[in-house]
């Protein structure tokens, strides 16, 4: 188990590092994906070795599942649409929209 | 399976993963950083095979490998033009955010080294203990206790209203 536990953290934590240092926004997306795929592992890893007679933690990834997916289908609605106002898409041009 | 060979699976699915996902975070072009994306999406899945989740590697499969990366790729074509690499932040954000990731995992990893589980007599982690179609389909849409119609008929609510906000935002004025 803990080697499961292993791989997510550093996962989860690659996932932090691209969020840190990419500049464009679909990229920081995609780190973002990587940090909910390793959470979602925990889920499902809690579930099958600690709890393996009920179903909560599989419950749990399926949903995290179907909310990870509206959630990227929203910012990439967001994303388009700042692209189409300011042309492109990197997070430093941003602060035009408050204008 | 063989112990050995499962745990030779095992290493590389890992070792797979965890290169496939510093290639998503690293990659010059976001073509190429979705497409290391979908191969991590893959690896998880065969994760999820390895705990016996059948249907969550499926749905895993499905829903993150078929219809996210999809949405990734038409942003990806929509917003940028054709062979522009991705800008790089100056140094020290690069010293920041690999400061922040180490500090992480040495945080989770001494909470992990320190904590010992408690296993009990569990017997479906070894041989290939399917959960029963059956079962996860009443548990989902059942209204007894430890039974889950109220959340996944306030996901579809949730879906809903994704999609009608993604067509107000993106649509053309």
């Amino acid at each position: 188990m803990e080697y499961y536990l292993v791989i997510s953290i550093l996962m989860f934590f690659i996932g932090i590092y691209g969020f840190i240092t990419r500049k464009n926004m679909i990229a920081i997306l995609i780190s973002l994906e990587l940090v909910l795929n390793a959470v979602e592992i925990n889920f499902a890893v809690f579930n099958r070795y600690l709890y393996p007679e009920q179903m909560e933690g599989m419950f749990f990834t399926l949903f995290g599942i179907a909310i990870t997916a509206a959630e990227t289908a929203v910012a990439l609605a967001i994303i388009i649409n700042a692209y189409r106002c300011i042309g492109n898409i990197d997070i430093d041009n941003l602060n035009k929209m408050k204008e | 399976m063989d112990p050995i060979v499962n745990l030779i699976l095992f290493i590389c699915l890992g070792v797979a993963l965890l290169g496939l996902s510093v290639m998503a975070v690293t990659a010059k072009s976001l073509l190429r950083s979705a497409t290391y994306l979908l191969l991590v999406l893959i690896c998880t899945a065969g994760l999820y095979l390895f705990l016996n989740y059948h249907f969550l590697a499926a749905v895993q499969i499905s829903v993150y490998a078929g219809g996210v990366l999809v949405l990734f790729i038409f942003a990806i074509f929509l917003t940028s033009n054709k062979g522009d690499l991705l800008k790089k932040h100056n140094a020290k954000k690069y010293i920041m955010g690999a400061l922040a990731a180490l500090g992480g995992v040495a945080v989770a990893a001494f909470a992990l080294v320190k904590h010992k589980f408690v296993y009990g007599d569990n017997t479906t982690i070894e041989g290939d203990q399917e959960i029963n179609m059956k079962v996860i389909g009443e548990a989902l849409i059942g209204t007894e206790k430890y039974q889950y119609i109220l959340p996944f008929e306030v996901l579809s609510l949730l879906l809903l209203a994704c999609i009608i906000g993604g067509i107000l935002i993106a649509r053309k004025r």
